[in-house]
């Protein structure tokens, strides 16, 4: 077993790793994060392994399973290294050809890599690709370049480094000073200074302190934590021991959703790994200092995300928030000094430490600096993770490298921050994205996820999803969370159900006030953000709903009716034969038209339509057209016309 | 302890370190309304209708006194238009599901509370959790405790030592604002109580 007593010898281990390592040899990483495992990646691996062996190249080349590289949409995403080769949407059935093309004669398969949908333009490399090339991924980044289990290679990329320059170069103080001046802000929601945080907790005069990595993150759609918890463990842990010296921690804490097998299974490896090597425990590297990592794992409830909830939780008790007048960095966990952070966060504190906090504020806005991972969902082209520099318009997130809205579409909002952060129009597209300029528009930067809206979607019924969610999350404790946003959720399916009424913005506006001021913790002082901010910015479509009982987006289904137009339809029986309550009356050659009452407004009828006649349509807020006379259904031929 | 010198409605206060604001105006003679609120419980700042204005250094915030300390130079506003109109829906969304009970109807009329502002809800427990707490702080017993959580959260006896404990004690039973505890409590007897149980309770009690 190697145990590094000193920081020589973590140096001596890592050049003596990479002395045995060619960096020549071919070595083909495949994404193995959860979103490329549900397409198919485990069987990719697996293929891989099997084609070299039958080619008898075991020797010769390396596969690894790494972790998430961010571009979801078109995993299983393979990576042939040295010559950084990216291969998207591979398959089992292309394994072969990729071993006997690229690995062989270093040739590639064309069809293989991205092709830009709109010039045609093939790129090869990953840096090539316009989802990669406009992105600033400076803790992405090493997902894909080490197997996510092994602490050898995180080693041989210079992993722990900038923990043995804290420990046995740089004095509490000192790594304390440079956080500081580094003006890391919190990447889990609030977006509150680290240093000032740490600085908080090192000062208060109670012992034990302790440090805690919040994992627990819940947003639905979000998943940048996932992606580094179980791509990169390690540097997590590096940042969180680093954090538990500066602050005077010797213990620390990993609170992680026990819906992420994966995250759980790769950090209690890595801890594990790390103990062996002696980064963790006893007088680590013969510095004296010692620290011990324990993971907890959450019942995944969204509230627990919450400073003191998590806190309550990991005590043993059900999780529920806390007053928060003395903060956790004071009183926290068992009521001592408690430093809590969330994954990005940490994993961000070994490169500051490494390259110096003059280096981090280079990047990013006044207020906000470095980079910031966010998941890039909704309608989107290009879904995934996305890793920038904090101060990139959202124009640019949503065009350049997210691909544009699919399928022509045009492009309605963002929303931000999670279920309680707000919804950013088309008008605000420009805005430059740190944690200050969202909160003034309306959202929060949360923890990151971005939920991309085009013109079909309903933004009353964006705001009645995530009010359903947050109702769903509250903890009940307090009274304002757990019964206005029961109300609010009531008052906003009403609306969509065409039974909404005057006075109903009202009464939701006095909800929420009551819920941002009096509510006991951040979830329900919070949760109002997706009715107000839709509200500032689209109240139109309230006012459509609930005066007109009309959806301009045409999505409620209350609201709607499918209707055929006479004028187009070829009678061509396709609707009629897909609609699964034979609600659409007609014949071979007699105009269809759909029966309202019958009819389950399931929208079958739109989409088999054939696209040159397109003739069904949604209608909402308007009379539905009177039939036309029985004796002009029939169709006569283009002949028989004349 | 030392002294803190704090402001609440304009009156000068003097309290201890350590007091909540909550605590501080009572002393002086400053009522604040209250509903979870008990003077032999901790704080649990769950109604929320406790909530005052406090200016400290630049900043005024809504907090709320039950368990907000006491510091010096604390400026407190225990009325204002916003706190009577957080206070009114506070009231009217408990009023959902008790309409009846005596307290909340006093707060209605202080405030003006509509009782049919929100529709009627079935479940008549408020959550101010004062027989949860009661029972587990004071008796030490734990006979009652919330389940599920959110808009599910509730309140249950559960009946292995409700049957040993609750007919000798019922004390929490007068602390209930609605009347729904004592429901609770039968529903489980008649439901949950073995008759093993039951008959030792019994015996323990003659």
């Amino acid at each position: 077993m190697t145990r590094l007593n000193s920081p020589d010898a973590l140096e001596r281990f890592r050049q003596n790793l990479l002395s045995g390592r060619d960096p020549d040899k071919p070595c083909i990483s495949i994404c193995v994060g959860a979103g490329c495992i549900a397409s198919g990646a485990g069987d990719v691996v697996a293929a891989f392994r099997e084609e070299i062996q039958k080619q008898k190249l075991t020797a010769a080349v390396d596969t690894k399973g790494t972790g998430c590289p961010g571009f979801c949409e078109r995993g299983p995403v393979v990576v042939i290294y040295p010559e950084e080769i990216c291969y998207l949407q591979v398959t089992p059935a292309d394994v072969p050809e990729i071993v006997s093309l690229t690995i062989r004669q270093k040739k590639v398969v064309e069809r293989l890599v991205y092709t830009d949908p709109v010039s045609g333009e093939k790129a090869v490399h990953e840096s090539d690709i316009p989802f990669y090339r406009h992105q600033k991924r400076n803790i992405l980044c090493n997902n894909i370049r080490i197997d996510s289990k092994s602490i050898d290679d995180y080693l041989a990329i210079g992993g722990y480094s900038a923990l043995s320059k804290a420990l046995c170069r740089m004095s509490d103080t000192q790594v304390l000073a440079e956080v500081k001046k580094a003006n890391l802000r919190g990447r889990g929601g609030g977006g509150f200074p680290a240093g000032k945080k740490w600085e908080g907790s090192r000062n208060a005069p109670e012992t034990p302190k302790y440090v805690i990595v919040n994992a627990d993150e819940g947003d639905p759609g979000a998943f940048m934590d996932r992606a580094l918890l179980e791509g990169n463990p390690h540097a997590v842990l590096e940042g969180l021991i680093i954090g538990g010296y500066a602050v005077g921690a010797n213990e620390g804490y990993v609170y992680v959703r026990q819906e992420y097998p994966l995250a759980v299974e790769n950090i209690i490896l890595a801890i594990r790994q790390a103990e062996e090597y002696g980064l963790l425990g006893k007088n680590i590297l013969g510095s004296g200092f010692d620290f011990i990592v324990k993971v907890h794992k959450g019942a995944g409830a969204f509230v627990c995300g919450e400073s003191t909830a998590l806190m309550t939780a990991l005590e043993g008790r059900a999780g529920e928030p806390r007053p928060k007048y003395i903060r956790s960095n004071i009183k926290g966990l068992w009521n001592k000094p408690t430093v809590l952070n969330n994954v990005e966060t940490w994993a961000n504190v070994p490169l500051i430490i490494n390259k110096g906090a003059d280096w981090f504020t280079q990047i990013g806005t006044n207020g906000s600096k470095g980079t910031k991972i966010f998941s890039l969902v909704g309608k989107i082209n290009n879904t995934g993770l996305v890793e920038v520099p904090m101060g990139i318009t959202l124009r640019d997130i949503i065009y350049k490298i997210g691909g544009g809205i699919p399928g022509g579409k045009k492009f309605k909002a963002v929303q931000t921050g999670g279920p309680s952060g707000g919804c950013i129009p088309e008008a605000q597209l420009d805005l430059a994205v740190d944690f200050d300029a969202l909160a003034k528009a309306g959202s929060m930067m949360g923890s990151g996820g971005m939920i991309v809206m085009d013109e079909e979607t309903c933004m009353v019924d964006v705001a009645r999803y995530f009010i359903n969610f947050l109702t769903d999350e509250s903890c009940g404790k307090c009274l304002p969370c757990r019964e206005g946003l029961r109300q609010m959720h009531k008052i906003l399916t009403n609306i969509t159900q065409g039974k909404g009424k005057e006075g109903d913005i009202e009464t939701l506006e006095q909800l929420s006030e009551a819920a941002v001021e009096a509510s006991l913790c951040a979830l329900g002082k919070s949760a109002p953000n997706p009715f107000l901010s839709t509200l500032r910015y689209f109240r139109h479509e309230y006012d459509a709903h609930i005066k007109e009982k009309r959806c301009p987006a045409l999505y409620c289904k209350d609201l709607i009716a499918f209707y055929i137009d006479p004028a187009k339809c070829r009678a061509c029986m396709t609707c009629l034969k897909k609609c699964p309550v034979q609600a659409i009356d007609g014949g071979k050659k007699k105009i269809h038209i759909i029966n309202q009452d019958k009819c389950t407004k399931c929208g079958t009828c739109i989409e088999v339509c054939p696209s040159r006649f397109s003739a069904v349509r949604k209608i909402s807020g308007e009379p539905m057209p009177a039939p036309i006379p029985e004796e002009q259904r029939l169709l006569l031929k283009a002949s028989e016309e004349q | 302890m030392s002294e803190i010198r704090l402001q609440i409605d304009g009156k000068e206060v003097v309290a201890r370190e350590g007091m909540t604001v909550l605590e501080a105006a009572r002393s002086a003679g400053i009522a604040i309304p209250t509903l979870c609120d008990h003077e032999k419980l901790e704080p649990f700042g769950g109604c929320r209708i406790c909530v005052v204005e406090v200016d400290a250094g630049s900043r005024s915030q809504i907090v709320v006194s039950c368990v907000y300390p006491v510091e010096n130079n604390l400026i407190v506003r225990t009325k204002s238009e916003k706190l009577s109109r957080i206070r009114k829906i506070l009231i009217e969304l408990l009023l959902s599901h008790a309409p009846d009970s005596p307290l909340l109807q006093e707060l209605a009329k202080e405030y003006g509370a509509d009782r049919n502002r929100f529709d009627k809800e079935a479940s008549f427990c408020v959550h101010c959790g004062l027989c949860v707490r009661y029972c587990a702080e004071i008796k030490k017993k734990n006979a009652v405790g919330f389940i599920d959580r959110g808009v599910r959260k509730e309140i249950s006896f559960i009946p292995e030592i409700a049957a040993q404990e609750c007919n000798r004690c019922k004390e929490c039973f007068p602390l209930c604002p609605t009347s729904y505890l004592q429901a609770a409590f039968v529903l489980t007897e008649a439901l949950a109580f073995t008759p093993a149980s039951s008959e030792a309770a019994a015996v323990k009690q003659a």
